[in-house]
Parts: structure tokens; sequence; C-alpha cells
């Protein structure tokens, strides 16, 4: 078993240097969601700017794996539209539903990546998409959703 | 009494000739989630399978005769291995589904309790407004979150025994956790996350002096020690089979006679009545009021294969095995920087399930680590959130040990962490 590939370099520099990770003071809403199987938790916070473009903030406890994921997606979709947003969430749970299979875009997801050998491991898919589920579901309750999203 | 010899056990166990992940042998650590089988259990249930397979207490042929014959003389051996009766001994789908069956009386005999026609209902089942009933801090989902739903649906009240910063069950507060008003005190009798071996006999004396009714999880213990049944002093004891060499799908209830009777059915249906008229039925009496539907007759032939391969080696010879192999481990976790095993770290009345955390590293990545190199160990929460939120960890690392296991077993899992502590950095 290859732990180097499940555990890029990628994935341990943002476990251990998370990039934007703290509670926004004034969300428009936020969504806790927690992995029920190990106990791993991500609150995330979302607000939008006068272009409204996503701000984002986050807070959580958990493996290298589920942290360094919100880190990573802090990271690409802070300041992004909502389009943007969408499709880069899209493009990265695709990826993670792949069992690593696919050829991930790093045009499009960028670090996010470094993932896709998180995906050969069905116990730790889950904990690669926490942030990015709560993240959804944060948007939906602000209202910053793609006009498809909203109709779903 | 001869001690465990484990190089000759494994090998009556298939599963641990395999290798995994690209060839590594398996070490396998997580017995306290579920043991792995040896060829005698598979080769019964085959066996029933190929020779008698047919539905039990029905039919006049010859195959239901002895399919009946085998299911019941399972019970038997079974309840022998406890020191209990056949008609004590209740089959349940798993350990879970027992400890319903206990809560689900309460809150049944609550429900049927003073409407008119219904049979009278025995009052010690029956919750009232400002009843409760008692847990504790180490418990699992299982004797937990039954208890939780009995409350709900009654009004009763939910307490619990707290637990001290060593893993043990704080008694201090007994009598007055345990008052008049408790119904039912369901108490662990091994941790599945610490490791702690409760007195439970103080426990359920407590309870039986406030006319409560005393249950027992026995789950982790009746794998691992000599258990006579009765001197746990409980009126419910609720254990599984998978954890003690036997298949899925099979657990038990015992209970004494006279609480058996007393207790309404759980799930009703065929094979559970006495008469049945389109109004109202009338029940058999336990273990069949229990046991409705077609029953799961292969697993507990399995499981009489399970405890005849137990008693041969002998549960004393178990216990000191696993006591030894506990020190062991207990002795090489307290030498490793940065781990911290949450639970008692004495190994006084203590078994052989060992939670710990490594310092900077996630349970999840610490069991990713070990399981690239073949140790299978439990990672999470293990079913007793509560419990490893009372120690302040969103989850541990938990090796445990069985029958099959030797110390070259637990050097693995301490290489393990060490290549963990080093991969992630915080060595």
């Amino acid at each position: 078993m290859d732990l180097n590939g499940l555990y890029q370099d990628i994935i341990l520099d943002h476990y251990k240097h998370p990039r934007g990770k703290a509670a926004l003071d004034a969300p428009l809403a936020s969504a806790h969601h927690v992995n029920p199987t190990c106990g791993d938790e991500v609150t995330v916070d979302v607000a939008a700017d006068a272009e409204g473009r996503l701000i984002l903030g986050y807070q959580g406890q958990g493996c290298s794996i589920s942290q360094a994921s919100a880190s990573v997606m802090s990271e690409l979709l802070e300041g992004a539209s909502v389009e943007e947003s969408v499709k880069v969430r899209e493009a990265f749970v695709a990826m993670m539903h792949s069992q690593g299979n696919v050829e991930p875009d790093e045009d499009v997801i960028g670090d996010g990546v470094a993932f896709v050998g998180v995906a050969k491991y069905p116990a730790r898919v889950k904990c690669a998409l926490l942030p990015w589920m709560a993240l959804q579901d944060a948007q939906i309750k602000a209202g910053l959703m793609a006009p498809k999203e909203e109709t779903r | 009494m001869t001690p465990l010899d484990p190089a000759r056990i494994k090998r009556d166990f298939p599963i641990l000739e395999r290798t995994v992940r690209d060839g590594k042998p398996l070490v396998y650590l997580d017995s306290a989630a579920t043991s792995q089988k040896p060829r005698s259990v598979l080769d019964a249930e085959r066996a029933y399978y190929e020779t008698c397979n047919a539905a039990v207490h029905r039919g006049a042929h010859q195959l239901a005769e002895e399919a009946t014959e085998a299911y019941e003389s399972a019970r038997a051996a079974i309840a022998g291995f406890i020191s209990a009766a056949p008609s004590e001994v209740v089959y349940t789908k798993n350990a879970t589904e027992a400890l319903n069956l206990a809560a689900y009386a309460f809150s049944n005999a609550t429900a049927l309790h003073g409407i008119v026609g219904n049979p009278r209902q025995d009052p010690r089942f029956v919750l009232n407004s400002g009843d409760n009933i008692v847990v504790s801090e180490m418990e699992h989902h299982a004797n937990l979150v039954p208890w939780q739903e009995a409350c709900a649906k009654t009004g009763a009240q939910l307490r619990w025994l707290p637990v001290s910063d060593d893993g043990r069950l704080d008694l201090a507060s007994l009598d007055t956790v345990i008052d008049e008003r408790t119904k039912a005190v369901s108490i662990v009798h091994q941790s599945n996350l610490l490791g702690t071996i409760n007195p439970v006999e103080t426990v359920m004396a407590r309870a039986h002096q406030v006319g409560a009714l005393g249950v027992v999880d026995a789950c982790q213990s009746i794998p691992h020690m000599p258990v006579r049944i009765r001197e746990l002093g409980a009126d419910l004891v609720a254990w599984s089979g998978h954890k003690m060499l036997g298949p899925t799908g099979i657990g038990f209830l015992w209970g004494t006679p006279e609480v058996l009777d007393a207790m309404p059915p759980f799930l009703t249906g065929g094979s559970m009545i006495e008469i049945v008229e389109m109004e109202r039925s009338t029940y058999a009496k336990a273990p069949q009021k229990f046991e409705a539907g077609t029953q799961m007759v292969a697993q507990t032939i399995g499981m009489r294969a399970a405890v005849e391969y137990l008693s041969a080696l002998g549960m004393d010879a178990i216990a000191a095995h696993e006591h030894e192999l506990t020190g062991y481990a207990l002795d090489r976790l307290d030498a490793l920087d940065g781990v911290t095993v949450i639970g008692p770290q004495d190994n006084v009345n203590r078994g052989s399930a060992i939670s710990f955390t490594v310092d900077g590293l996630h349970p999840h990545d610490v069991g990713q680590v070990l399981d690239s190199r073949g140790v299978a160990v439990r990672v999470g929460h293990h079913c007793a959130w509560p419990t490893c939120r009372r120690f302040g960890v969103p989850a541990t690392t938990r090796l445990s040990t069985y029958i099959y296991n030797d110390r070259s077993d637990i050097d693995a899992a301490v290489s393990g962490i060490l290549a963990a502590q080093e991969f992630f950095g915080v060595s």
C-alpha cells in the first residue's frame, strides 16, 4: 500500500498549515457536519461580498484528510463566484467518487487533485467530502446557490 | 490450566493466513469489534446446511426434528457455557437487539398499561412520571440509545453513573443516582472503549435494594473471562456471538425465569404465540415468547461449536493469556512518547481492549498507517461517543486482542505507531 499516494505532500502541508481556518464574524449561514463513524466535524461559514463573491470561514477537528480538504476548499473558493464554487465542488465530488480512476483537472480543482489517491480508500472518501458537503449545505441556507442547484 | 499457544491456535483460523495491503501478513487486533472464526465454527454451519437444514419447532419430518434438536441442544451448550439453564437463554439477532428487548419491555409495558382489555402489566416494567433509568457514562451506544428511547416514550428520566479520570466507574454517587424512583439499571460489564471491568455485582445489588431491575451488557466480558451468569447479580444479561468466535447474526439475552415471564414480548408474529384469534393472541413461555419468526438456526449451530472451542481452551486460560498480553501492551504503550492510554493504565480489573491517543495525530491517520503495515485496529469513537467526550477526545485508536494474538502482534502495532509518528513528523 502506497502511503505517499494517499497522503500526498500537498495534503500533509494543508493539514499542518491550514489556510483560512477561522470562523466568520458575520456569516450569512453556517453548516455543521459530522462524520458519525469517527466523530470528525467541520463548521463552514459563508457570506458574500458586494459582487456576490464567496467569503468563507471554517473550523473543525478531525483527521488529516478532512482537515486538509477543508483548507484546500477554503483556498480554492475564497472569492469565487457562486457558479465557480458549484463547478469546483462538482468536479471535486466526482473525483472522490471515481475510486481514483480519473485524471483530475488541476485547472479546476487546484490542490484538490492531491486527493485523487484518497478516492481509492472507501473509508476515507467521506473524510475528504465532509467540508464540501458542509459548504453546500451552508450555501443553500444562505441562498448562495446557482439557480439549477436551488431547484434540485 | 494449560497456557494458550497462540501459534497453534492461529492455524485453526483460515483468515489469519491471508495477507493484506500488498502481501503484508495480517495482524488482527480488532477482536473487540468482532472476533475471527475457527474452522470448526465454519464447518458446523456448513454441516448443518448439508445434513439437516429445516424449519425448527414445526413440521413433522425427520429433518425438522433433527434441526430442532440441533437448535435446542445448541441453546443448552451456550447456557452451560455461562452456567445457566437452557430456558433462561433467549436467542436474538445480536446484543443490540437483546438490549432493545430489555428496553422495549419497559416502554411496551408502559404503553399497554391501563388500556381496558389489555392483560395486566407487571408494575416493575411500567414507567410513571418521575421514574428514572440509570446507565453509566461508559456505555456502548447499544446500551444507551435504547434507554434514551424508552425514556423519551414514557417521560422517565435518564441518569448515569459518572466515570473517573482513571477510567473507572465512580460509585461515590451510587446511592443518590440510583434512588427509590429507579426502575432499571443497565451497566456494561467491561467497557469496549476503556477496557474497564466494572463491579457490576455492587451496582446490581443497589438496583435490587430499590426494587429496580438490573441489566448487564456483557459483550466484552463473556468472550474473554469465565462468567457464571448468576454471580453478576443481574436480572437480564445481553451479549453477542460474533465477538466470541461465533457467527454474526446471533446474540443472547439471559434472564431469570421469573423476570422473562413477567416481560411483555418484543417482536411479535409466528412461533412466539400460544393461541391466536382474530382479535387477540396469547404468547408462548420464554424463551420462545421472544423468538418470533424463523430463527438463525445455522448460527446457533456455529455458536455451539464456538463455545466448545472456547471451553476446550479453558476460559481461565484465555483470561490469563489476555491479562498477560494486556500488561505487555500497556507497558509498551507507556514507553512511547506522545502516546496516552484512555482508560485504566494499571492491569487490574481490566480487559484487553486498549484505547489510546497519539499527540498530534488523528486516530484515522494512525489507523491508516497501521493498516498499510497489515495491522488491523479500530479507530473512531467505538460507538461510545459520550465516553470519548468525557475524556475530551474526539476519537481514539484501539487495539484489542484475543486467543490468537501474541506479543509479536503488540510489537507490530507499536512499530506502526512509531512509523505513523515519523511519517507525520510528530516524533
